[in-house]
This record gives C-alpha cells, sequence and structure tokens, in this order.
C-alpha cells in the first residue's frame, strides 16, 4: 500500500464522517461549516487524482464564494432550528434504508459489473513540465469555446436572477433620485398661466336655457 | 495507486449520504440544499475519476461546467429562499404544498 | 338566328324586376313595384313569342353554354340554353300566364300590406320557371327545380302569420324534398353513368346507360336506366303531385289566389311533366318506367278526381281537379305521347289558370270567402266572372271544339291505343276520370253561379265548414251586394279566355299530329300511339266530328246533367246520397285518410325515430358516453393521479430515489 493510497484512504474516511455531519447536524451553521469541511478533503482527494486545478477551484469557488453565501443566508434568516429539527429521528431509518440500497446497488454497479475493463485501463503517467491547468486550458477555450461562453452567460443569468428575485422597491423612503435630478426641466416645476384680468359680472337668471329649468 | 473502484465507491457513498440527508432532513430548505451540493460533489468524484483512469480531460472539463450550474444554482435557490422566508417568515418545507394536485 | 343575348334577356329581365321589386320595394311603391315587374315579364313575353315564331318559321334550335361554372373531374357544370319547341312552347306559356296573373295581382292584392314582396316573388317565380325550361343540363334544371320549389313555399306561406299558411308551406317543402331526393339520386345516377350533366351528351350516350345494370338490393339485378328513370320520375311525382306524393297541393291553396293559378296550376306543377317530356329519349328505354308513370298518374287521375266531387272550398275543388289533370298528363307520358301531355300541359296551363283566376274573382266578390256552400246566384252579379270560368269550365271538361277536348280526347284515344303494360287500368281510369271532372267541374260552376243566392244571410252562423283558413285579410264581413271585380282582374280572365277557347283547334294539328317537335321529343316506332292516330286526322274538325261519335264526349254531358240535376234540380239530394253512402263520402271527405296516415307514418315515425336517436344515439352516447364519458374517465384518471401529486417536495425526491433504485437493479440484474 503505497502513502497515496493511505493518504487516499485516511481523507476519505474523514469526507465520509464530514458528510455524515452535514446531513445529521443539530445546527445549520454546523452543517454549513461540515460541508466546508468535506469541500477541503475533496479538493485534496482531488489532488491526489490529479485533478490540480479542480481542486483549486473547488476550494475557491464552493468554499469561497458557495458555501460563504450559504453561511451567510443561514445566518441572516431567523429560522427556529429547533422546530426544523421535528421528525427527524423520525425519518432516519427511512433514510439510512435508502442509503443502504444505494451503496448497495452502486457497489453491485463497481464490483459485479466490473465496469467493462475500464477498471484495467493503464492510468497514463503524466510527463515532466504537465500542467492540468493548461491542458484544460487548451480545451476549454478550443474544444469545449461555446459551451464555455455558454456557461458564462449561464452565470450572469444568476446574477441578474439573484438580483430580481431578492430586490424590494420599498416604499415611504425619501431616497435622492439622481437622474431624475438630472433630467428635470423647468416646465417640470412652473407652470405659466393666462387670464384675463377683469372678470364678466355673471349672466341674469332670464338668459337661462329652458333645459336647465326644473 | 489509487483504484478506480475505490474512489467510485467513495462517490457512491456520498450520493448516498446525500440522499439520506434530503430524506432526514425534509424540513430545512437550506440544508436540502446543502444536500444537494454534496450529491454533486460526488457525481463530480466519479468524473474525475474516470478522467483520470481514461487518460481524458473531458471528464474535468465536465467537473467544471457542474461546478459553474451548481454555482448559480446554490444563487438562485438561495434567492428563492431568501424570498419565501421574506414571504412566509419560515422556509419549513412541509408547508410548501401549493403544487398539491 | 336566336342570339344569346336574346335569351339572357328573357331570363334576367324578370329577375331583375324581382330584385328591384324586393329589395327597394319601399322606394319605388307600390305603383312602381308592379310597374316593373309587369314590364321585366311582358318583356320577357314578348321576346318568348319573338323566339317561338323563329323557331316555327325555322331558325335552328339554340343550344349553348352560357357560361361555365366550374369543371370537376370532367363533369362540367354550366349555365346554358337549350331552346328548341319544347321550350319556346314552355317559355311562351309561364311568361303568357305569369303576365296574366301579374296584371290580375294589382286587382287581388290591391289591400295587402305585402304587395311588393308578393309581386316580388312572383317575378322571381317566373324566373326560376324560365331557368327550368331552358336549361340544357341537369344541374341548372335542378336548380330551376329547386328555386321555383323555394317560390312556391314563399307564396304558400305569404301570409305567415297565419299557422294553417306556416303548415301548409313546410308541408309542401317537405314532401318535395322527398321526390327531390329521388330527382337528385337520378342526375347522380345519369353523371355516373355517363359523366356528364348536358342533355345532348346524355342523350348520345343512352345506350351505355341501356346497357348497364345495377344491384342495389343484393343478388337482384335491376337495369340502370330503368332505375334512373324511376329516380327522376320521384321527383317529377313530388313537382307535379302524383299518388303519393299529391298531399301538398290541396294544402298549397293556403296561398294567395294568384299563386294557386300560376305555380300550383298553370307552370310550376306541370315541372314534371315537362322534364319527363324532355327526357323523353331515356323513358322510352325502359317500359317499367313508363308503366310505373302511367300507374302512378292514371290513379292520380281517377281518385284524385273523386276528392273534388265533395269538397266544398271552391278553390280546393279547382285543386283537386289540378291533381286530376296532372295525372292525366302524366298518363299520356306513360303511354309515349309526349306531346299529348305537353299539349294538354298547355292547354291545362290556360283554363286552369282562367279558373283559378276566376275563382279569385268570386272571393274577392264574396269579401274573401271561400266556401262553396254560401254562394250561388251569382251569375247575374259577376257576368265576366261567369262566362269565362264557365269557358274554363267547359274546356276543363272536354266539350267539343274548346282546347281542352282537343288535348283531352287525343289523350284518352292515345292511351287507348297503347299496348304497355297497364294501358288499360289507366284507359278506365282516364274514361271514368271524363265523367268524375265534368261532375265537379259543374257541381263548382251550379253551386256559385245558379240556384239560390246563399251569401249573406248564412255568413256568421255555419262556420262548421273545414277549418282551413281563407283568403280573409282585411274586408269585414259587409251585407251588401257581391258586384264585379275590376278591369284588372277582368281583363286577364279575359285573356286567358281566349286561347282556353281557341287554341287547340289551331295548334293540335302541328303539336300533337305534325312534326311540331321535332327532335325535341323522342318517342320509339313501337310506342308511338300519337303517330297511329294521327294517321287518321284529317284536320280540327273532322276531330271534332269524330270524337262525337265516340264515348267521353257523351260521359262529359251526362257528367254536366247529373250535376245539374243533382244541384239545381234536387239539391236536397246530395245531402241524402251523402248519408247514404257515408263511409265513402267520409272517406272521400278525408282525402282517403292520405293525411292521417302520413302524419300517423312518416312525421310520426320520423318524430319517434328522432326521439330515440336524441335520447339513446345523442344523449346517452354521444354525450353520455363519448363526450361526458371521456370527460368522466379523464376526471376519476386524474382523481386518481392528484393523490401522486402530493406537493411535499420529498415525495418527489422520493420518487426519483425509487426510480434510480429501479434503474440501477435493472442494470446490474440484466
Amino acid at each position: 500500500m503505497t502513502i497515496t493510497e493511505i493518504l487516499f484512504y485516511a481523507f476519505s474516511a474523514v469526507l465520509v464522517v464530514a458528510a455524515l455531519g452535514v446531513i445529521t447536524a443539530r445546527n445549520p451553521v454546523h452543517a454549513a461549516l461540515f460541508l466546508v469541511f468535506a469541500f477541503f478533503n475533496s479538493a485534496i482527494i482531488w489532488l491526489l487524482l490529479e485533478a490540480e486545478f479542480l481542486a483549486i477551484v473547488l476550494v475557491l469557488v464552493y468554499v469561497g464564494a458557495v458555501m460563504v453565501l450559504f453561511l451567510f443566508v443561514v445566518m441572516m434568516l431567523d429560522v427556529d432550528v429547533a422546530k426544523m429539527r421535528e421528525g427527524f429521528t423520525r425519518y432516519a431509518p427511512l433514510g439510512i434504508i435508502i442509503a443502504v440500497l444505494v451503496v448497495v446497488e452502486i457497489g453491485s454497479v463497481v464490483w459485479v459489473k466490473q465496469l467493462e475493463g475500464i477498471s484495467e485501463a493503464a492510468v497514463t503517467v503524466t510527463p515532466d513540465g504537465y500542467s492540468n491547468t493548461r491542458a484544460l486550458g487548451e480545451l476549454l477555450y478550443t474544444k469545449y469555446l461555446y459551451p464555455f461562453e455558454l456557461a458564462a452567460v449561464l452565470l450572469l443569468l444568476a446574477i441578474v436572477a439573484a438580483i430580481v428575485l431578492t430586490m424590494r422597491q420599498r416604499t415611504g423612503l425619501k431616497a435622492q433620485d439622481v437622474a431624475a435630478q438630472v433630467s428635470v426641466r423647468a416646465r417640470d416645476r412652473i407652470r405659466i398661466v393666462k387670464m384675463d384680468a377683469e372678470k364678466e359680472v355673471a349672466t341674469p337668471p332670464e338668459s337661462q336655457s329652458p333645459g336647465s329649468q326644473p | 495507486m489509487i483504484t478506480l473502484e475505490s474512489v467510485l465507491m467513495l462517490g457512491g457513498l456520498l450520493f448516498a449520504l446525500s440522499v439520506a440527508g434530503i430524506f432526514i432532513n425534509r424540513k430545512n430548505v437550506i440544508l436540502l440544499l446543502m444536500c444537494i451540493e454534496l450529491m454533486l460533489l460526488a457525481v463530480n468524484f466519479n468524473f474525475v475519476a474516470f478522467a483520470r483512469h481514461l487518460g481524458d480531460l473531458d471528464g474535468q472539463v465536465f467537473v467544471f461546467f457542474i461546478m459553474t450550474v451548481a454555482a448559480a444554482e446554490s444563487a438562485i435557490g438561495l434567492a428563492i429562499l431568501v424570498v419565501l422566508f421574506r414571504e412566509r417568515r419560515n422556509i419549513d418545507v412541509e408547508q410548501l404544498d401549493t403544487m398539491k394536485g | 338566328m336566336i342570339s344569346q343575348s336574346t335569351l339572357l334577356t328573357i331570363v334576367l329581365a324578370p329577375l331583375l324586376a324581382a330584385i328591384v321589386a324586393g329589395l327597394a320595394g319601399r322606394v319605388i311603391g307600390r305603383i312602381g313595384a308592379h310597374s316593373v315587374t309587369i314590364a321585366g315579364v311582358a318583356l320577357s313575353c314578348g321576346l318568348s313569342i319573338w323566339v317561338l315564331k323563329m323557331l316555327i318559321d325555322g331558325a335552328p334550335v339554340f343550344n349553348e353554354s352560357v357560361y361555365t361554372w366550374l369543371v370537376s373531374d370532367n363533369v362540367r357544370m354550366e349555365v346554358g340554353f337549350l331552346v328548341d319547341k319544347l321550350s319556346a312552347l314552355m317559355m311562351v306559356v309561364v311568361t303568357f300566364v305569369s303576365l296574366c296573373v301579374h296584371v290580375y295581382t294589382i286587382g287581388y292584392m290591391h289591400d295587402d300590406p305585402g304587395y311588393q314582396r308578393f309581386f316580388s316573388y312572383i317575378s322571381l317565380f317566373t324566373f326560376s320557371m324560365l331557368m327550368l325550361v331552358m336549361s340544357n343540363n341537369f344541374l341548372q334544371l335542378f336548380f330551376g327545380w329547386e328555386a321555383v320549389g323555394v317560390v312556391s313555399y314563399l307564396l304558400i306561406g305569404f301570409w305567415y302569420t297565419r299557422p294553417s299558411a306556416i303548415f301548409a308551406n313546410m308541408k309542401a317543402f317537405l314532401v318535395n324534398r322527398v321526390g327531390d331526393f329521388g330527382f337528385i339520386l337520378g342526375i347522380a345516377g345519369i353523371v355516373y353513368y355517363t359523366g356528364s350533366l348536358d342533355y345532348a351528351t346524355v342523350f348520345g350516350m343512352r345506350d351505355a346507360i341501356a346497357a348497364n345494370t345495377m344491384e342495389i338490393v343484393p343478388n337482384l339485378e335491376w337495369q340502370a336506366i330503368t332505375v334512373v328513370c324511376i329516380c327522376l320520375f320521384i321527383g317529377a311525382m313530388g313537382k307535379s303531385a302524383q299518388v303519393p306524393l299529391h298531399v301538398w297541393l290541396p294544402d298549397s291553396m293556403e296561398g294567395p289566389t294568384p299563386i294557386s293559378a300560376l305555380i300550383h296550376a298553370a307552370t310550376m306543377v306541370t315541372a314534371g311533366i315537362f322534364m319527363v317530356a324532355r327526357m323523353s329519349p331515356l323513358f322510352e328505354l325502359s317500359e317499367t318506367a313508363l308503366s310505373t308513370v302511367l300507374i302512378i298518374g292514371a290513379t292520380t287521375a281517377f281518385f284524385m278526381g273523386l276528392l273534388g266531387l265533395v269538397n266544398n272550398d271552391i278553390k280546393r275543388v279547382v285543386a283537386y281537379s289540378t291533381l286530376s289533370q296532372l295525372g292525366y298528363m302524366t298518363v299520356a307520358l306513360g303511354v309515349s305521347a309526349y306531346a299529348g301531355a305537353i299539349f294538354h300541359l298547355m292547354t291545362h296551363a290556360f283554363f286552369k289558370a282562367l279558373l283559378f283566376l276566376a275563382a279569385g274573382s268570386v272571393i274577392i266578390a264574396m269579401h274573401h270567402e271561400q266556401d262553396m256552400r254560401k254562394m250561388g246566384g251569382l251569375k247575374k252579379y259577376l257576368p265576366i266572372t261567369y262566362w269565362t270560368s264557365l269557358i274554363g269550365s267547359l274546356a276543363l271538361i272536354g266539350f267539343p271544339g274548346t282546347s281542352g277536348f282537343f288535348s283531352k280526347d287525343a289523350l284518352i284515344e292515345a292511351v287507348h291505343a297503347s299496348h304497355i303494360p297497364g294501358a288499360t287500368y289507366a284507359y278506365w281510369c282516364v274514361f271514368l276520370g271524363v265523367f268524375i271532372t265534368a261532375f265537379y267541374s259543374f257541381r263548382l260552376v251550379f253551386m256559385t253561379f245558379h240556384g239560390e243566392e246563399r251569401f249573406g244571410h248564412a255568413h256568421h252562423d255555419d262556420h262548421a265548414h273545414d277549418s282551413h283558413g281563407h283568403d280573409s285579410h282585411g274586408h269585414g264581413h259587409g251585407d251588401h251586394k257581391p258586384h264585379e271585380s275590376p278591369w284588372v282582374v277582368t281583363v286577364p280572365l279575359i285573356l286567358l279566355a281566349i286561347p282556353s277557347l281557341f287554341i287547340g283547334w289551331f295548334t293540335i294539328g302541328p303539336v300533337l299530329f305534325g312534326d311540331y317537335f321535332g327532335e325535341a321529343i323522342f318517342v320509339s316506332e313501337s310506342r308511338d300511339v300519337l303517330g297511329h292516330i294521327g294517321e287518321e286526322f284529317h284536320g280540327p274538325a273532322g276531330f271534332v266530328v269524330h270524337a262525337m261519335k265516340a264515348a267521353p264526349v257523351y260521359l262529359a254531358l251526362l257528367g254536366v246533367l247529373a250535376a245539374w240535376y243533382l244541384y239545381i234540380k234536387r239539391p236536397d239530394l246530395p245531402g241524402k246520397i251523402a248519408e247514404k253512402f257515408s263511409a265513402v263520402y267520409k272517406l272521400l271527405a278525408n282525402k282517403f285518410y292520405f293525411d292521417e296516415i302520413y302524419q300517423a307514418v312518416f312525421a310520426k315515425g320520423s318524430r319517434n325515430l328522432g326521439t330515440a336517436l336524441w335520447r339513446v344515439g345523442d344523449v346517452a352516447i354521444i354525450d353520455g358516453t363519448a363526450v361526458n364519458g371521456s370527460a368522466r374517465v379523464v376526471g376519476w384518471m386524474s382523481g386518481v393521479m392528484r393523490h401522486l401529486q402530493s406537493g411535499y417536495l420529498y415525495h418527489y425526491a422520493f420518487a426519483m430515489i425509487i426510480g434510480l433504485s429501479a434503474l440501477l437493479a435493472w442494470y446490474v440484474l440484466r
């Protein structure tokens, strides 16, 4: 058993424990922190699997951005944590059964079906001076250029959507509207009224039209 | 030498745990979202493992895209969550049954 | 040379007048309406006579298409005119009678609020009838056929506020539908076998039709030509009111009297006769069809005449005589004496229009009373009406020398000479029909114009007469004496009386025994009864002398004498006879129970069928099972399915996981 394998199994064990922590933590903050921990472990395992760029991205994007967002939301919302835990033990058996079922099935796929010989394929030894980031970048900007741009648009869309969803127009706020102030015209403020200097005396009553009489 | 089977089993374990998490935490939307993140991570493990064992970087590109989508998903999901909380003052999934047939 | 524009003018002048009078009736007023329509019909009439004269002088037959409507699958649907001597004769008859009726209507409808509408309708009728007779193809024939039917419907129900009129026009329409159904099947058969609607083409291919057989009922082969001809004749039965489709004609007397004269006596009802004569090349090929025609015609001629004996409504008596005379014409068709049928059609058009208009004149004088029992002794008050209607009646019974005599006597001779199956039965029917015709005609004359004056005092007590409506529109029942009708009424009477008396004398030679029709009518050698009789024909005078030696004339005189005896000499007898033979009287008074049978069988039957279809087919099957049933199934399914849609997120997640597990299990265990 090589040192790589030992490291792999060790971090795998920690990862599984962290995942368990995510799903069983009483406090959502703890769960989020467990998830951060799980991501860190995953990043390490990906490093062992020679996916260096993705490992760094996982830490930067997930831990740095997404998980912070999670934490932010968890802390911002005033959620009754105790109430949220109701029925936890009641549903636990079902969860365990399903988890076991899934593991058994995936295990049987992996071990019983032997993956049609893929596992025997030799792992290529990377040459000297090989850069995972560079190789990935070359692939991303050539073969996957359009999907990559689409992904960019998708992220933009996510930003817009998130802003639109959460933005709210508060009424009654005495905020300054600079654009309105700049584009104002004189006629918006002043009204010039033309009227006669003298006023006619009201007409005598006998000249009333017949229709207006009762 | 890390075998493909062991990585796949690790992914499977993570996946099973996240599925169980969805069933156990059936009230808290935030935890559900976290479990989905975990699920995606488990799937990413598969891609990374296959990319390595087949010597094909395309698998890693897929991981990259999955992470993009996951980021977008969690951003929008959390935004919806915030709006939901603003409307109903709680995020209890069991009370979200307006789509009941 | 007949030009296309002349023919178009003949057809379109009445149509234009009808449109003007109908749509702009309010603007041009009463005088405008009758002026424009009379001008249109007079123009038509004048040109028709001119065309007839040209044809007699040897102009070639006009047979051209004017306009091609559409061509579908090589079947050309066109508007075209075939003007030979047959159609030219019909055109003259139609337009002349129509002109007389137009003039007469000025007097008759004087006080009616629907004056302009009426003129519009009768002009429209003239147009339709001209389209019918001038057509050179089956489609236009059918158009004219249906158009006259529609106008007839409109005019029977002219006084649309009367329930009886509405009932009558509905009845006429429905009964005619039965006939038209046969007619259009016949046309369809012709198109099927020849692929053409054009007369000339169809007649050219008639042997092709005759060579075919068809199997409508399995294992029973029929000659195609027989089926086609009988189908066409069913159309003629409906339009020309032959038994058993005759029931609408007596009821059509609900319409104003000018209409009874024009449409339901002189022209429209003879369309069937004209059509069969036009189709003579086809009918000649099927003896079965001719026998059918003969037997139905004979039955109509005799039994419908019987009904005239007991009716007391002046218009209905004339209506039954029309039915009977139409039967005579049909008999003539049946024995292949097409020329005789058309000849009788022509003379009948004149004298029957005359009789109807005279009856109308009496009705005006009696302030819209139609019951003959309340008339009598009108001779001295209505001299012109009396003499003209006497002329009409003499022509109707076939008094020697009158037009009716020539046509009817020749017709009876023709039947006598024929040998096709049913000829003997037909001969006895038409022979005895002569007596009956004479009897009811003079019963009418005697009851109306002779005897004691029964009007005035009897107005208010006796309403036990049959409950059909009368022409009572506006007039109160005054007690003042009846007086002669205005000149617009009497002039048409005189105009019609002249041909009723004399036209037979001049035309019998060429029309009946000469070569007048030429190519227009085809008679096969073996059945040429008229040619057979014609060998002994030596001028009209000789014909009269010859007829004096035969029985029919004396039978007619016997009928007149019998009527005189019963209604002048011994007016108490008819009631006693009716009592004595009450069963027969009841049978006749109820018109052989045709109406009742139709009401019970067809009307009630179709109502029951409709109710059954409504209950079972519509409510139960379509609405209940198909429409509501499918909705209910969807609703039930949805009721089941909606339990799956709990709205809870983890239910959906659970379903997905189960699906995933099942998929994996299938993959693993495969």
